[in-house]
């Protein structure tokens, strides 16, 4: 059964065209992973999934819900960690959580529990009265992770996740997409590290220049363009082979 | 637009958050004191004798600077800390994320006046002419800066700009409003202009139910004004911060 399914999704900034009628649908239970070079529209696609950009074209069903038109309705199964870790530095970790479960109306107690329960499994009870300001990248992003999950979303989005995280964080991050997935929650992942994606996801679309050029699990990207690893698929796919070839000649 | 119980409670869960973070601090509660304080104190000393007239004036002021000092800038700050995006991903409309940063001002507003107001009770011994509509128009006041604060700080891109465009038109208020000088002593120019401002009705309403005398505006036009700036005001709020998301 698709969770989300997307269909025309455009969306143009004046006369840049970011994002060119995609097409693509994700199964409930999977860790799709949404990739591309910079600027090839992967964030612009989560922020119109997630109801922070309005798409110029095309229709996105998450949940059975219409992010353009059920807005709030769609929001409420969702759960979203943007590119920045960006809960507010000033409240602690606990008063973040908090507030993030207000607005999502969760109610006291349930609230209370569920943080707690966060905080445990992300060994951040030691970090419950802690600033947000004063914890480390790692830590925040962890935190931004726990925001997210405090309402319990069928459907997590992490725009990023791993990105100017050491190799440590990284890894537990990993552990932590994986643990949620196998509970249930599907996963949205949009990434520009394609080791990541191949050892995390189930399916994998690939995005350049606004359109999306394949669809497939990472194992079926090797297969068909017969390469060693994802990242050598996902450089002939780009068609970024010659680039590299001769960018690796240009050094030797 | 008429908003669900759980939006409801989103706003009233958005402007305690920004109590809590914003209003409460050093140069909000400075800007909300002092200022009006020491404008007001400047002309008492030039008439020591006339500063239960300035109260109705002072109490307007305290809440027009109260209101949108943090108002103004709060919204371009989460804009710039990426933390407004977080109101953006909850299940909740803009006109709900936006009532809720009009409410936390609303509140500031009316606690700065309050302060005022207890305190010109106790030392200048004014008497009230009806202390519930005062309080109503105390709030009404608190609503109409403080949605212009919300308006400011959607409309600008950086928080220097905000400030610039709250003060261009908060000084010229207290100057032509009726804060210090009644509007009916100002020429008929001035007073044409008096009455393009929220702040003229603010302190002519305020005075009515603190005196029991208006200087120019009625009441009922007071309140009527102040209304449709408020509404014309978030209107435009949730207008250009809807384009925002468009663009």
């Amino acid at each position: 059964m698709n969770i989300i399914e997307v269909s025309g999704l455009t969306k143009h900034y004046n006369d840049f065209l970011a994002v060119d009628h995609i097409n693509f649908a994700v199964k409930e239970g999977e860790i799709f992973g949404f990739l591309g070079p910079n600027g090839a529209g992967k964030t612009t696609t989560i922020k119109m999934l997630t109801g922070l950009a309005r798409p110029n074209e095309g229709s996105a069903i998450i949940n059975n819900k219409d992010i353009i038109r059920q807005t709030v309705e769609a929001k409420k199964t969702i759960g979203v960690v943007t590119e920045d870790s960006n809960l507010y530095d000033e409240l602690t970790v606990a008063d973040n959580l908090e507030f993030t479960g207000q607005l999502y109306d969760v109610a006291g107690s349930e609230r209370e529990s569920r943080i707690k329960k966060l905080l445990s499994v992300l060994g951040l009870e030691s970090k419950r009265d802690v600033k947000f300001a004063k914890l480390s990248k790692g830590m925040k992003r962890k935190v931004t992770i726990a925001a997210a999950l405090v309402h319990s979303p069928s459907v997590l989005f992490l725009d990023e996740p791993t990105t100017g995280l050491d190799v440590l964080s990284a890894r537990v991050l990993h552990m932590m997409i994986r643990e949620l997935n196998q509970k249930g929650v599907t996963i949205f992942l949009t990434t520009h590290y394609i080791e990541e994606a191949d050892r995390l996801c189930d399916t994998v679309a690939i995005i350049v220049g606004g359109k999306i050029k394949e669809i497939a699990a990472p194992e079926e990207f090797k297969l068909k363009t017969e390469s060693k690893n994802l990242e050598e698929a996902f450089i002939e796919i780009t068609g970024r082979k010659e680039e590299i070839m001769l960018a690796e000649k240009g050094i030797t | 637009m008429a908003m669900s119980g759980s939006e409801i409670k989103g706003a009233f869960y958005i402007a305690l958050k920004d109590m809590k973070t914003y209003y409460f601090k050093a140069p909000n509660v400075s800007w909300g004191i002092m200022f009006p304080v020491v404008m007001t104190l400047a002309f008492v000393f030039r008439n020591p004798s006339g500063l239960k007239e300035l109260v109705p004036g002072l109490l307007a002021m305290s809440i027009l600077f109260a209101s949108t000092s943090a108002e103004a800038i709060v919204i371009v700050f989460e804009r710039r800390t990426k933390t407004f995006e977080r109101l953006l991903l909850a299940p909740l409309s803009l006109q709900s994320i936006l009532w809720g940063k009009v409410f936390g001002g609303i509140i500031f507003g009316f606690l700065i006046s309050s302060l005022f107001l207890i305190s010109s009770a106790l030392f200048l011994k004014i008497s009230i002419a009806n202390f519930a509509f005062l309080i109503l128009s105390l709030i009404l006041s608190a609503l109409v800066f403080s949605a212009f604060g919300t308006f400011i700080s959607v409309y600008v891109r950086e928080i220097f700009d905000a400030m610039t465009l709250a003060n261009f038109f908060r000084f010229p208020m207290i100057f032509l409003c009726g804060v210090f000088l009644p509007v009916s002593s100002m020429p008929p120019l001035i007073r044409a202009a008096a009455y393009l401002f929220p702040l003229t009705y603010s302190v002519d309403l305020i005075r009515f139910f603190l005196t029991g005398q208006y200087d120019t505006v009625n009441p009922l036009s007071c309140v009527t004004a102040l209304i449709v700036y408020s509404i014309v005001l978030f209107y435009f709020s949730v207008l250009i911060l809807k384009r925002r998301m468009e663009q």
